[in-house]
């Protein structure tokens, strides 16, 4: 069995600060770290190497200190892990990513199944997944918050996915790409051994180059057809709490019931 | 047909390829040379072994057409079961908006199995024209047959602007219908106008857990593609007067072609839709275990609406997944959100701060949710929320 997983170094947009006077972000001090739904891609991955052998590779796509999620990954129990870094990448928009990193996984050989986060909780599209199983031409099965069943052997995949009005049950074939929702599983910590491994481990950065045969006409910007042609602040919430007082809760609930009718959204 | 070229002069029939097909698309002929059948679907595995270069695929084409070709907007409307969502018809609203602005048409997709009735509904919402394509093949949603039913009629009918909703569905298709086109494509927008000089398409959405907003536009593929947020347009009402065009496609699909197959949908008891939620009641780690939900369920019946949750909540196991709300959980946008022993770390407001009204209830004074809420109570959420549910039972149900 050959798992990829595809993950991804995001600021922590928790700690985000936004320069008030130019409106723009204070990315400096804001630790980066491994996109929390891309942990649940990783973790699910090694469960199915546990159950049925085979090695899981970690593939991202960033800046050189992408590396650290990549380390991340490896910690936690990935057998291989790679890098796409390349200044050709830069300003690549999810079209571009997802050619991309979909190049790279043609590259790394036969694979079963491809395990992605939700989104990123930095560009929060959610888009990528589905681009690579696109290019790839692969089943995708997104919002994946169970794996019913797996046969590798038959190429049978069965998951349940979290919908908005419940979870469907539907059945496909591999190799599929599977985007995971945080209900999956409870993702392990890194071991000792595998945080010693991980720094000791070389990391491949595979460049433009490396990618032979891809067209860069679609790497980074030129393949990107999406421009970003503002950015701001969104405007705070107007208005003032109220508090409401009272004498008895009986009183609060009545005053707070009196408001909110008086808005006209009940 | 297979989009995969063989070149029969230098195939040497090493069989590499039969063994690195996926599919099972390729064997090898009475000659001993390749031979691919219609399984293939060009993902490339042959031509990557092929010692000799003998297999090849054509590249992905940029649109040949001018832009000015691609005329029209056209908006994707989702059904379950026979059933349109809300947010297809906020998405008709918005659409004719922008058509009006274009001085253009405006074209809903209706996918489905008998879903004729869909059809007339887009027309009553505000679509000039309805291009339905009923076949049972169609009768589930899933991305492989409508992305393609979709792709074949982008290109044959080349609208300007597609939006979708974005729901799970939606941003599902979206991802795979814009990759195949080669176009842009903006999830989750907050905000769509016509940029009057350029006549682009202008795409506002958050990014950041909310902390900023990005305006994005799509200026050399068409069609500019956007996934929208729900309940962010208004639902325009339905005219049953109105009158439009239907044109109906047979999409010449085979069910034995497609990988993907529902076999089964699993719904909660009592669960409501949080995202179409016009007002939720949430419960976080001040209700203090699974019994803590019953009077913030209690007061959610009285109001007609949906029980949500803080990740602090869903990870002590007192409520499943599908009920948190923020940044790993939902996004919403009710008109009224109640939150309920909840603090307000940063990535729960990051899914409910767009709420339109914002009521707290925590023992707390200093709890950051205050800060956000329009109305707040200082106190024990258990006093308080039976007295509000016996207040709105009161006023509500007289």
């Amino acid at each position: 069995m050959h798992a990829i997983v595809c993950i991804k170094q995001v600021p922590d947009t928790t700690e985000v600060k936004i320069d008030p006077v130019r409106g723009t972000l204070i990315r400096e001090g804001v630790p980066s770290i491994l996109n929390p739904f891309d942990t649940y891609a990783i973790e699910e991955a090694l469960r199915l190497k546990e159950q049925f052998g085979g090695k899981v590779t970690a593939i991202s796509m960033g800046p050189p200190q992408a590396i650290e999620v990549l380390k991340e990954a490896v910690a936690m129990g990935c057998d291989e892990a790679i890098l796409l870094s390349d200044r050709a990448f830069a300003g690549s928009d999810t079209w571009a990513t997802a050619y991309t990193l979909s190049q790279a996984i043609r590259r790394l050989g036969p694979f079963d199944i491809i395990f992605c986060g939700r989104q990123a909780i930095d560009g929060d599209t959610g888009q990528v997944g589905p681009g690579i199983a696109r290019q790839l031409k692969i089943n995708q099965l997104t919002y994946v918050c169970k794996i019913q069943h797996i046969d590798f052997d038959k190429g049978e995949i069965r998951v349940e996915r979290l919908l908005e009005e419940g979870r469907e049950v539907v059945e496909s074939r591999l190799p599929a790409l599977l985007t995971v929702v945080k209900d999956i599983n409870q993702p392990r910590y890194p071991t000792f051994k595998g945080i010693r491994r991980a720094s000791r481990m070389e990391y491949p950065i595979w460049t433009a180059k490396d990618l032979e045969g891809a067209n860069p006409a679609y790497f980074g910007l030129d393949g990107s057809p999406t421009r970003v042609v503002r950015v701001f602040t969104p405007p705070p919430r107007s208005g003032q709490t109220e508090i409401i007082q009272g004498e008895t809760v009986q009183e609060q609930a009545a005053k707070l019931v009196e408001k909110l009718l008086a808005e006209k959204i009940i | 047909m297979a989009l995969l070229q063989i070149n029969r002069e230098e195939c040497i029939g090493c069989e590499a390829c039969v063994a690195a097909c996926p599919f099972g698309a390729l064997h090898m002929d009475e000659e001993r040379k390749a031979v691919v059948d219609d399984k293939c679907t060009a993902c490339g595995a042959c031509v990557d072994v092929c010692p000799v270069g003998a297999l090849s695929l054509p590249e992905v084409e940029a649109p040949a057409a001018g832009l000015e070709q691609y005329k029209g907007v056209w908006v994707w409307v989702e059904q379950l079961r026979g059933e349109a969502g809300s947010i297809s018809w906020e998405m008709i609203g918005k659409g004719r908006e922008l058509a009006d602005q274009r001085k253009t048409t405006l074209t809903a997709c209706v996918l489905g199995y008998h879903v004729e009735h869909i059809a007339h509904q887009a027309i009553a919402y505000g679509a000039d024209r309805v291009i339905l394509v009923d076949d049972p093949v169609l009768e589930h949603y899933r991305t492989e047959p409508y992305a393609a039913v979709l792709v074949d009629l982008i290109r044959q009918y080349k609208p300007e602007i597609f939006i979708l909703g974005a729901s799970t569905r939606g941003r599902d298709l979206a991802g795979a219908v814009a990759t195949e086109i080669f176009t842009g494509l903006t999830a989750d927008c907050t905000g769509l106008d016509i940029d009057p000089e350029t006549g682009l398409l202008r795409q506002t959405r958050p990014a950041f857990g909310g902390n900023i907003m990005a305006t994005i536009i799509c200026p050399n593929h068409r069609p500019q593609m956007a996934t929208v947020r729900h309940r962010v347009f208004e639902m325009p009402a339905p005219d049953h007067t109105r009158k439009g065009e239907i044109i109906r496609v047979n999409p010449h699909l085979d069910e034995e072609a497609i990988a993907t197959k529902v076999v089964d949908f699993i719904r909660e008891e009592g669960q409501v839709n949080l995202a179409d939620a016009r007002i939720i009641v949430s419960g976080g780690r001040g209700v203090g275990g699974p019994e803590g939900f019953e009077p913030i369920r209690r007061l959610a019946e009285v109001l007609g609406g949906a029980v949500g949750a803080s990740r602090a909540a869903v990870d002590a196991g007192w409520i499943p997944y599908a009920h948190q709300v923020g940044q790993t959980g939902r996004t919403v946008r009710p008109d009224l959100y109640i939150a309920c022993g909840i603090s307000g770390a940063i990535q729960h407001l990051a899914g409910m701060q767009t709420s339109r009204v914002i009521v707290a209830i925590n023992k707390d004074p200093e709890a950051p949710i205050f800060k956000i809420a329009n109305y707040g109570i200082v106190g024990d959420l258990f006093q308080v929320l039976p007295a509000l549910t016996e207040e709105f039972r009161k006023r509500l149900h007289k």
